[in-house]
């Protein structure tokens, strides 16, 4: 018997093992479930917002409000990043122009950047912050104290009046927020180049200008739109399907700006891809 | 609605035996775990019913089945002669124009004022009304619940109470048939929750609804109850009037009683 002894112990490893083994496939397996359980929700949700969208009764006093709350207050933060990224792009790239004796490229360069990338994502990055997770609270608190419920029972249709006016206000209130810090990126850079030289308004201005292109402009406000719809639906979404503790508002709005943070670059990386074939 | 002379309702409407509202065999689990396993009830024209239980009996998520507000696992839902399981969306949307809803935390639109979330549902169901109309109807509901005062101010400037009573007016104000009240007094102190439960009885006399209010306060269930059904562990343990379950000698009973 004694002999059979370190059999049985081995035995025994194995079985643990493939319990272990086990235990790790049926977690793995309800992730994975899971995970495709919310791609097919989310789907669902975008199919209906679409739908809904192109229903009739269209809610359009609410959509103009949502447009006052996501262009008009986001104002003076895209304000202030516009100026500063046009301040810190100058101030980063003029030492390296001057190095080839290039600064009269410095206002072309900026603007082409400016409207090319850097306004676009980063101005859609900070309305992921702001507008995303404002959204994500809001239908989140607004799904645990039951005010969606109630707007179901009273025959509202909140998906019309929710989701669809904050989704399309987003895709609309995004693009023209981009172009409005773009415009005060490409006048903190004239700022920026002022501090060490002398640059007139004027002239900074048509340098600026004669290195855009059609190519440049038209592309970048494109992406836009996707930036904003983008936006507008894992805000809404998120929120819409909170869970009914007070926890899940906080789950809500931070999911909302991680993955709509997310999905934005996801977005530029597709949209640069597409651009740079064309 | 649907003639019935198999049962007897509450005294106060012992002659009318219309039913608005007939469940039968309904269930309805979360997960692994069944809250409601087998209930079964009738709400009769005019008469309010209250419906009894401990937490987590079960209560909340019976009138959210009504107005599927939660989708039952089996069972049947009738409501004013509608199958409400089998309802498309539309039709579900015109049942639900006949029903008001009470929710337990109120459920006023915080981003509203007072008027807005009163005029929120009636532009939506009554669409034809102008705008005196809709300013009278507004009027005429806040008087009721005695809050003619508060039309411009903001939820989170009212008190649980007041918040209750414009919850009241907003499901009273596109006159319902059916009023589902879930928990009307929870929260709230003794003096507001007799208010709120005379009011449930005054909507019943001034607007002819049928009434099922959820609750666990006996003082509640004393003042508007016609008839008492009692939820135990997902079933209708006991139903009644309130004698029957005040004389009654079950010590399940007698606990919610003494």
């Amino acid at each position: 018997m004694e002999k059979y002894k370190h059999v049985i112990k081995i035995k025994k490893i194995a079985a643990e093992q493939s319990i272990r083994l086990v235990e790790k496939t049926i977690s793995k397996t309800a992730e994975a479930g899971n995970f495709l359980t919310n791609i097919a929700d989310a789907s669902l949700f975008i199919g209906r917002v679409a739908k809904e969208t192109f229903s009739r009764n269209f809610e359009f006093k609410e959509f103009l409000r949502q447009c006052f709350q996501i262009g008009y207050k986001t104002l003076p933060l895209i304000s202030v990043t516009g100026i500063i990224m046009g301040l810190v792009l100058t101030i980063q790239a003029r030492p390296a122009l001057l190095s080839f004796g290039a600064v009269s490229l410095l206002p072309g360069m900026v603007a082409v950047s400016l409207i090319r990338e850097m306004g676009p994502v980063i101005t859609a990055l900070i309305c992921a912050g702001k507008i995303g997770s404002g959204m994500g609270a809001e239908l989140g608190s607004m799904r645990v104290s039951e005010q969606i419920d109630a707007m179901e029972v009273s025959s509202a249709n909140p998906m019309k009046f929710l989701v669809v006016t904050r989704v399309l206000a987003a895709t609309l209130m995004i693009p023209i927020l981009v172009i409005y810090a773009d415009a005060l990126g490409i006048l903190g850079c004239w700022g920026g180049a002022n501090i060490k030289g002398d640059v007139s308004f004027v002239l900074f201005f048509s340098q600026a200008f004669s290195h855009i292109g059609f190519i440049d402009f038209l592309p970048a406000l494109i992406k836009t739109f996707f930036f904003g719809a983008v936006i507008g639906f894992v805000g809404c979404y998120k929120g819409y399907t909170a869970g009914r503790g007070t926890e899940s508002v906080g789950i809500a709005a931070n999911s909302a700006v991680v993955l709509s943070s997310l999905l934005v670059i996801i977005v530029d990386l597709i949209a640069v891809q597409i651009t740079d074939m064309l | 609605m649907i003639k019935t002379q198999t049962a007897t309702p509450g005294s106060a409407k012992a002659e009318n035996t219309d039913q608005v509202i007939e469940i039968t065999n309904l269930r309805k689990g979360f997960g692994t775990e069944d809250v409601l396993t087998n209930v079964s009830l009738k709400l009769y024209n005019g008469e309010n019913l209250v419906v009894l239980g401990k937490s987590g009996s079960g209560k909340s998520v019976l009138i959210k089945c009504i107005v599927r507000l939660l989708d039952p696992d089996d069972g049947t839902i009738n409501v004013l002669g509608e199958d409400v399981c089998s309802c498309d969306h539309k039709k579900l949307s015109e049942l639900r124009k006949k029903i008001g809803f009470l929710f337990q935390s109120g459920a006023l639109y915080d981003s509203m004022t007072v008027r807005q979330n009163l005029e929120f549902p009636l532009r939506r169901i009554k669409k034809d009304l102008n705008k005196n109309e809709v300013d009278e109807k507004i009027k005429e509901v806040l008087e009721h619940v005695g809050l003619s005062d508060t039309l411009n101010k903001m939820p989170s400037q009212l008190s649980g109470g007041m918040r209750k009573r414009i919850s009241l007016a907003r499901t009273l104000v596109v006159d319902p048939l059916i009023m589902l009240y879930d928990e009307p007094t929870t929260g709230l102190d003794p003096v507001t929750s007799d208010e709120i439960s005379a009011l449930i009885n005054e909507v019943k006399k001034k607007y002819k609804t049928s009434s099922i209010i959820i609750t666990h306060d006996i003082e509640c269930a004393r003042t508007t109850a016609d008839r008492i059904i009692m939820l135990l562990e997902g079933e209708v343990y006991l139903e009644g009037e309130l004698e029957k379950f005040e004389n009654s000698t079950d010590p399940s009973i007698k606990s919610f009683f003494k």
